[in-house]
């Protein structure tokens, strides 16, 4: 194994990425057993952050521009749903 | 550079640390709006932290010589800045539809909302 190699796996951006993978599946389970729709919507709108925040510790560990282009994206277009999810569990008018 | 080094763990410690703690949080609280103030304020805050990280490596590898990693620094700025416009009021907006849906908050003392609808 040469020394790029283990600069890749041991790459700090990439451990932290781990744990936010652990904390998404904990997001996950109160998406899954969440007593009332918005409790589900509170899992969604906190996975989604976990989401944009890894995008963007992959494009410092990979050194990819793109990946954090995608994560701009990613966010406001998650706004935009949760704020359609909010309207809609109102009782909605558009 | 060796301190910067050190600058980028701490930041990255503090990060994951609130992201971790939100995501308990999630599943400790009792009702939805409790959920709605661990899951937010926390994942804001530990985001807000690792997007630092992201632009702190990107500026020290710009000032090591790679001219490209200033532009990785300024995208992640860029995201910066949307996470912290549209986290708030999109938790805003999931508080006021649950509470116009009609959950209830548990063990309420004063619901001032409900009163203000009368």
């Amino acid at each position: 194994m040469g020394k790029e190699d283990r600069r890749m796996i041991w790459n700090p951006f990439l451990i932290v990425v781990v744990v936010l993978l652990v904390c998404i599946l904990i997001a996950m389970i109160r998406v899954l057993l969440g007593p009332t729709a918005p409790d589900r919507v509170v899992g969604l709108d906190t996975i989604n952050t976990l989401v944009i925040a890894a995008m963007l510790l992959f494009g410092a560990a990979f050194e990819e521009i793109i990946y954090i282009d995608v994560a701009i994206v990613y966010a406001l277009l998650s706004f935009v749903t949760t704020l359609f999810i909010a309207k809609y569990l109102e009782g909605g008018r558009f | 550079m060796e301190w910067i080094e050190w600058l980028l763990y701490i930041f990255l410690g503090i990060g994951v640390a609130f992201n971790f703690l939100a995501s308990i949080g999630l599943l400790r609280f009792p009702d939805v709006y409790t959920r709605l103030h661990a899951g937010t304020k926390c994942t804001t805050f530990g985001s807000i932290f690792l997007s630092l990280a992201v632009i702190i490596y990107g500026l020290w590898k710009y000032y090591d010589g790679e001219k490209y990693m200033l532009t990785l620094s300024i995208h992640a700025f860029f995201a910066l800045i949307a996470i912290i416009l549209t986290n708030p009021t999109g938790a805003h907006a999931i508080a006021r539809a649950a509470h116009r849906s009609g959950v209830k908050p548990a063990r309420a003392v004063v619901d001032d909302l409900e009163e203000e609808r009368k």
